[in-house]
């Protein structure tokens, strides 16, 4: 038998860093005072949408196209399953605010305070090291952008959305919205409306691009929206690794979250989005995530989806060619008071695609950790293959978690499986290991690390790490003798 | 020598008081057995000793080596050697025997700075003597483990962990002719002058195998007759009638 033996030898240097290190949410949930230059103030109405058009200086279509989705968003109900979104203070939320006029592509640029924030945040530092490229968006708009010379000098486009629509237009009107239409959901059609921000990442045929790219998202003010929109397209051939992150303060009024994520791997493309949301919990987090993945194509989903009040989040995959392939990794963590209903659509479409989905929640306390689900394998789609992968663990007696596959098969060549494990962390699991000697603290750790141990290899260790700081800083009230 | 000493004590759990005056004292080199009918409170005696959150100390002390662990936590009480073989070992699912031991062995012996492949090996051979094969070190703790395998991997933690107090409870429940033989080895082979046994069991299958020096009845949550092999034999003949009929 083998043992990997330096696997282990990480994971004991991973816990020994782990006692030693402590987190505070200040870390990431401070305030900044920072008045916006601009705001359209509380509400939503065919003016504000206009006059979001108007400031943003932008072409007739897309000022047509946001009213119309401003129609679809009135006339669409809200889902009749799902969480409690009751929450939601349509009318007192703030749809647009405008930190500043600049849009810069050196840090030096930005305003002093919005620097800081994001130098708090570690961002221009993760740019320096690891990026070939970053975008910085506070509150509703881009204010840096940037990307590594020798990228652009390929002919790699990487900016935020606004300037893409002004820059390329021609571009951007193939994809905007073809994958995520207006008319999919409530807040897809809310996004329509009153969408700013967000990123256009461009990656040319047979450019593959070794270094991640990553935007940065800071939703600063209280009760207010954002609204990005973000376009990835790998085109033929390509390959691109895209990140994004985000937090926010945590204020009493709650706050609204409603992206639009596009992905486009054209043939034999290879395309990895990897987002890690951690949001404050007065955050209603409510985004639709698609891709489109063409014959030979490779997607991979990888998130992490941490923070939040209330997260629904179902990325989702049509493989549209042949052979096209997808992954979806997600991590869910239901704090204290939060619900994470959260899960992965698979959609075959073509002979011989397939599909892993691997889902792992943490729940602690009354935190609500949901898996739901949709698996469809379309009359044609033979030899298609889908492999699903449910694994909960609960972090007290009294945690819950819930599964919703839906599985609709109409080909009879296609195969599909499900698994689905539940682990705990309850009384007895940390009596016993803390009678062989273990700290009720790294004995959690261990079970948190083992829970993940099939997907160390696929997230960054790192992420593993910041996973389980968090799950500490939840669990801290509980009395953990360290 | 360690010696470890119950007295007086008394305990409840989930409000009901278990344990009333219970005085025990175990010493490095010998071999205690603890017997009683169902409900006497056995089992609630060694979750109370190892410190299970569940349990209530309500008077009375527990010292090892002088040292007060009444109110220590369970970490506390293993790093002064106390080690429970418990009845039914709970599955911790994600968790490596290899990982778990050698986290919990850093933590008991901290100056052995043992090399991980060599704990490894140390590890297999073990769970070699016990009739476990060397692949159960990448296996998750006790998931999806027998009966008769747990406690056989309770009797590995024990030659790994290298306690001075041993509580084994209803170690010989769940396990085979030959498998209690091969555990009853590991036990003989593990006792010596450095090392206190406190068997816990409603009858007398284990104790042929190893001969304890004393038997102790435990009913209604006290100690009520103290005695050497002879009295569990009697126990074996007759039932706990006659004891409760005096």
């Amino acid at each position: 038998m083998e043992v990997e033996y330096s696997k282990e030898e990480e994971m004991e240097k991973l816990l020994e860093d782990l006692r030693k290190s402590s987190v505070r949410k200040e870390d990431w949930e401070f305030h900044d005072n920072l008045k916006p230059i601009y705001s359209t103030g509380i509400g939503l109405n065919k003016s504000v949408v206009e006059e979001i058009s108007e400031i943003k200086k932008e072409p007739d279509w897309m000022r047509r196209f946001r009213l119309k989705a401003l129609e679809i968003f009135l006339s669409k109900p809200m889902p009749t399953w799902g969480p409690d979104l009751s929450g939601i203070d349509w009318e007192n939320t703030n749809y647009y605010n405008r930190p500043d006029d600049v849009k810069s592509k050196s840090w030096d640029e930005v305003p002093d305070q919005i620097k800081d924030t994001f130098t708090k945040l570690g961002i221009p530092e993760m740019e320096q090291k690891y990026l070939a490229g970053s975008v910085a968006q506070y509150d509703s708009e881009g204010v840096y952008h940037n990307l590594k010379k020798v990228w652009e000098d390929k002919g790699v486009l990487f900016m935020d959305l606004d300037s893409a629509v002004k820059e390329h237009p021609d571009l951007v009107k193939n994809y905007f919205c073809k994958a995520v239409p207006a008319t999919d959901n409530k807040f897809a059609a809310l996004n329509g409306a009153v969408w700013s921000g967000g990123s256009f990442l461009y990656v040319p045929k047979g450019v593959r691009i070794d270094m991640p790219l990553q935007t940065y998202f800071r939703m600063n003010g209280e009760a207010t929206g954002q609204f990005e929109h973000t376009i990835v397209v790998a085109d033929e051939g390509s390959k691109v690794h895209y990140i994004e992150g985000c937090t926010a303060p945590r204020w009493d009024k709650d706050s609204l979250h409603s992206a639009i994520v596009e992905i486009y791997a054209h043939k034999n493309s290879e395309a990895r989005y990897t987002s890690v949301q951690n949001w404050s919990k007065s955050v209603y987090n409510m985004p639709t995530k698609r891709a489109w993945v063409d014959e030979n194509a490779k997607m991979e989903w990888v998130g992490g989806s941490l923070g939040s009040k209330v997260t629904m989040l179902y990325p989702s995959s049509y493989l549209r060619g042949r052979n096209a392939s997808t992954h979806n990794l997600n991590i869910s963590l239901a704090g204290p008071g939060t619900v994470k209903d959260t899960g992965a659509k698979a959609i075959h479409l073509a002979p011989n695609t397939s599909s892993r989905i691997v889902a792992k929640s943490i729940s602690i306390e009354d935190g609500k950790a949901i898996y739901r689900g949709l698996l469809r394998m379309n009359k044609g789609a033979v030899h298609s293959k889908s492999h699903v992968q449910c694994d909960a663990l609960l972090i007290n007696d009294e945690s819950q978690s819930f599964t919703y596959p839906h599985d609709e098969i109409y080909e009879p060549t296609a195969t599909f499986g499900h698994e689905a494990t539940v682990g705990k962390i309850g009384t007895e699991e940390l009596a016993y290991m803390r009678s062989r000697g273990l700290s009720e603290d790294e004995a959690s750790s261990m079970i948190v690390l083992g829970f993940l141990d099939d997907v160390m290899k696929e997230i960054p260790m790192e992420f593993a790490v910041e996973m389980n700081r968090l799950i500490k800083l939840e669990m801290g009230k509980l009395g953990s003798v360290g | 020598m360690p010696t470890l000493e119950i007295k007086n004590l008394s305990a409840s759990v989930e409000g009901k008081e278990i344990l009333k005056g219970v005085n025990l004292k175990v010493s490095g080199g010998e071999i205690h057995a603890l017997m009683g009918p169902n409900g006497a409170g056995k089992s609630t005696l060694g979750n109370v000793l190892i410190g299970h959150p569940n349990y209530v100390i309500n008077g009375g002390s527990i010292t090892l080596d002088g040292k007060d662990l009444t109110n220590a936590t369970p970490e506390e009480r293993a790093k002064a050697g106390l080690f429970l073989a418990f009845q039914s070992p709970v599955a911790v699912v994600g968790v490596k025997i290899s990982s778990f031991l050698r986290a919990a062995y850093k933590q008991l012996h901290p100056d052995d700075n043992i090399k991980l492949q060599e704990f490894y090996d140390m590890v297999k051979k073990e769970l070699r003597r016990v009739g476990l094969d060397e692949s159960f070190l990448s296996r998750s703790v006790n998931d999806g483990f027998s009966g008769g395998e747990r406690k056989r991997f309770e009797i590995v933690q024990m030659m790994i962990l290298k306690p001075k107090i041993v509580i084994l409870d209803e170690i010989d429940s769940g396990l085979d002719v030959d498998a209690l033989k091969l555990v009853a080895e590991e036990i003989k082979e593990y006792h010596n002058e450095s090392v206190g046994f406190l068997i816990i069991t409603h009858y007398q299958r284990i104790l042929k195998d190893i001969r304890p020096e004393f038997v102790h009845v435990l009913m209604d949550g006290k100690v009520i007759r103290s005695g050497d092999h002879e009295l569990s034999d009697r126990i074996e003949e007759e039932g706990y009638e006659f004891i409760r009929g005096v």
